[in-house]
């Protein structure tokens, strides 16, 4: 019974966990159509912030939340208004740019951290579950990523700004003519998209040893998660990171976590291949 | 159909080549230029199918190091190294055909394609990182986890494996096989499969409705591709005598993709030079440590996309012309002025 229960706890980690860290990429990618390689070292990045922050006395909560989301906002903003805007509709463009980028920050950070792994303690202790012992900060990952994951559907449903945010990608030049401006419109979104991702570096930091290089295993994950979701953004977000968390968390409790890693890995390559649009192109056709 | 081009074409490669493969160990040592040469075939192999096939592939690591691994577990268990070669060349050719068959009798285009021979290389990558128990066996060789497979038959003559061929020997051997691979690149555009794979890079529907079968045709090119890369990443082996799951990293995709946009995409011989240049740039940069390598190489990808997306050989090619262009032949010559002195080249 508690090995149930903690599998259970373990796969809305899993869940949770992608949810996270393909959300700015939902964003940047499944909105904008903008292939950002970078989105691991932007994640990267967010938790660099957290610990220098973390470093320097600020507490950890308003550091996570707050702090990093602002530090690569901005640093997203920058590089939409230097590389990005310039490559828009440029789909292989876009995405050798980013590339380049992602290189960029590894060595920039590799020169002002270097090489090693830094991190810091989980602020939530663990707890005995039976004879199982479950982190506690687990929790604290699967209630942000249901936040957010809420958050960004009342946003993006509800609100104006959401609403013209998703009419401009739909249509710039509609966009336009009714008066909005849609370079400001894209430079936002991006900075958003960024703000995300910065954050979940940022959560996902304490239970990782970050180093300079750690952006990369994000990546992949993040990509098949987004592209496996297809064209509904949050719908299509919840669906394929519960697809993939459920399969991962099963591999590595029936044999090991690289197994795990891998069959994860396998089942994204057959789901693209029976669905090449992703789920929600056949499921949950009219949501958002 | 032969057009009266191609024997001057291979003449002038040859002569080109003859003369740097003699010229350069002159300036750099021989060691360094033979793992130049293998990048550079490297380059040639994504140059042809990217370039010409207008796939995009960001696993074309996985076939080099799919080629390496191959011939140094083939050379483990037949203690020579001819048919190793053979099966470093064949193996990663299969391989490719399995998964593009997979891809394009698919449907996958660009950004699916892309992720998908991303994750591909990322699985071989996570694989060959976790075989480092006792368990991991294949014939005689240990796959031996993140360490690698050292102390493998490097390359000897055919049927005397005791008589290896190494040093400068090998240095010649890789340029010959570079220059091989090179050929044979160029006979495959001027042929028709070539024409035709350029057409349906151009536009995928139009070739297929003048009945050719596209998913085929890119099969074969994606294939071919990786034959190349094979090739490389067997030489690759026998030059650094060990292979290390590093081979798949991602790092090293990525490499690949500089090299063919900073030589210069639908060029042959972009590639070759934008993999030898970028990589001897690496090599001197390793030197020193006042810039880390990634913040060059990532800084050279962004400036090339944004500023000069087409590549260095598009660049080099109209240079060239502007050297040699033959003053016109008019009998109305125009006075020479200030602004004729660009193309003086003739005098």
């Amino acid at each position: 019974m508690d090995l149930v229960l903690v599998i259970v706890v373990e796969v809305l980690y899993a869940i949770g966990a992608l949810v996270l860290i393909s959300a700015g990429l939902a964003v940047i990618f499944g909105m904008m159509r903008v292939i950002n390689l970078a989105h691991g070292e932007f994640m990267m990045l967010g938790g660099y912030a957290t610990i220098t922050a973390v470093d320097l006395g600020v507490n950890v909560f308003l550091a996570m939340l707050v702090l990093a989301p602002a530090v690569v906002g901005v640093l997203g903003l920058a590089v939409e208004r230097l590389v990005i805007r310039h490559l828009y509709g440029r789909l292989i463009d876009t995405m050798l740019a980013t590339w380049g980028l992602s290189l960029l920050f590894i060595g920039i950070v590799t020169m002002l951290f270097g090489n090693t792994t830094t991190g810091i303690s989980t602020p939530i202790p663990g707890f005995a579950l039976g004879d199982y012992q479950v982190n506690g900060y687990n929790f604290f990952i699967v209630l942000v990523a249901a936040v957010l994951l809420l958050l960004m559907l009342a946003v993006l449903r509800s609100t104006r700004s959401g609403l013209i945010a998703r009419g401009t990608m739909q249509h710039s030049h509609m966009a336009a003519s009714l008066g909005y401006n849609p370079d400001r419109i894209y430079m936002l979104t991006f900075a958003c998209g960024s703000a995300l991702s910065g954050l979940a570096g940022a959560v996902l930091a304490p239970l990782v040893g970050l180093v300079p290089t750690s952006g990369g295993a994000y990546i992949a994950k993040a990509f098949i998660t987004v592209i496996a979701g297809g064209p509904a953004l949050i719908a299509g977000l919840a669906s394929s990171a519960g697809v993939f968390g459920l399969i991962n968390q099963i591999f590595s409790f029936a044999v090991s976590p690289v197994v795990g890693e891998v069959a994860l890995l396998v089942a994204a390559v057959i789901l693209l291949r029976l669905l090449p649009r992703g789920i929600t192109d056949r499921l949950f056709r009219e949501s958002l | 159909m032969r057009d009266a081009g191609w024997g001057r074409e291979l003449t002038g490669t040859l002569v080109v080549a003859a003369c740097a493969v003699g010229v350069l160990p002159m300036l750099v040592s021989t060691y360094t230029l033979t793992v130049l040469i293998i990048y550079g075939m490297l380059g040639l192999s994504l140059g042809l199918v990217w370039g010409f096939g207008g796939i995009l592939c960001f696993g074309q690591a996985a076939f080099f190091g799919l080629g390496a691994y191959t011939y140094a577990i083939a050379a483990i268990n037949f203690g020579e190294s001819t048919v190793p070669m053979l099966l470093a060349v064949a193996v990663p050719a299969g391989f490719a055909a399995v998964l593009g068959a997979m891809l394009f009798y698919g449907r996958l285009t660009d950004v699916y394609l892309g992720v998908i021979t991303l994750v591909v290389t990322l699985i071989l990558h996570r694989f060959m990182n976790a075989t480092a128990g006792s368990e991991y066996v294949i014939g005689n060789a240990r796959l031996g986890g993140f360490n690698g497979i050292p102390g493998f038959q490097t390359l000897n003559v055919p049927g005397d494996p005791s008589a290896y061929v190494w040093g400068e020997s090998f240095y010649y051997f890789s340029a010959v096989c570079l220059l091989l691979a090179y050929l044979l690149v160029s006979a495959v555009l001027r042929s028709s499969f070539g024409r035709i794979a350029v057409g349906i890079r151009e536009n995928e529907t139009r070739a297929a409705l003048m009945g050719y079968d596209v998913p085929a045709r890119k099969t074969v090119m994606f294939a071919a591709g990786a034959a190349i890369a094979g090739l490389a990443g067997a030489l690759f082996a026998n030059w650094a005598e060990i292979v290390t799951p590093r081979l798949f990293s991602l790092s090293q995709s990525a490499d690949i993709i500089i090299w063919c946009i900073v030589g210069g995409l639908g060029t042959r011989i972009g590639p070759v030079l934008g993999a030898a240049g970028l990589s001897y740039l690496k090599f001197l940069l390793g030197q020193q440590d006042l810039l880390h390598n990634s913040v060059v190489s990532g800084a050279i990808l962004v400036l090339f996309v944004l500023f000069l997306p087409g590549g260095i050989a598009p660049v080099l090619a109209n240079a060239w012309r502007l050297v040699t262009r033959r003053r016109p032949r008019s009998r109305y010559r125009r006075p020479r002025g200030p602004r004729s002195s660009l193309a003086s080249g003739d005098a």
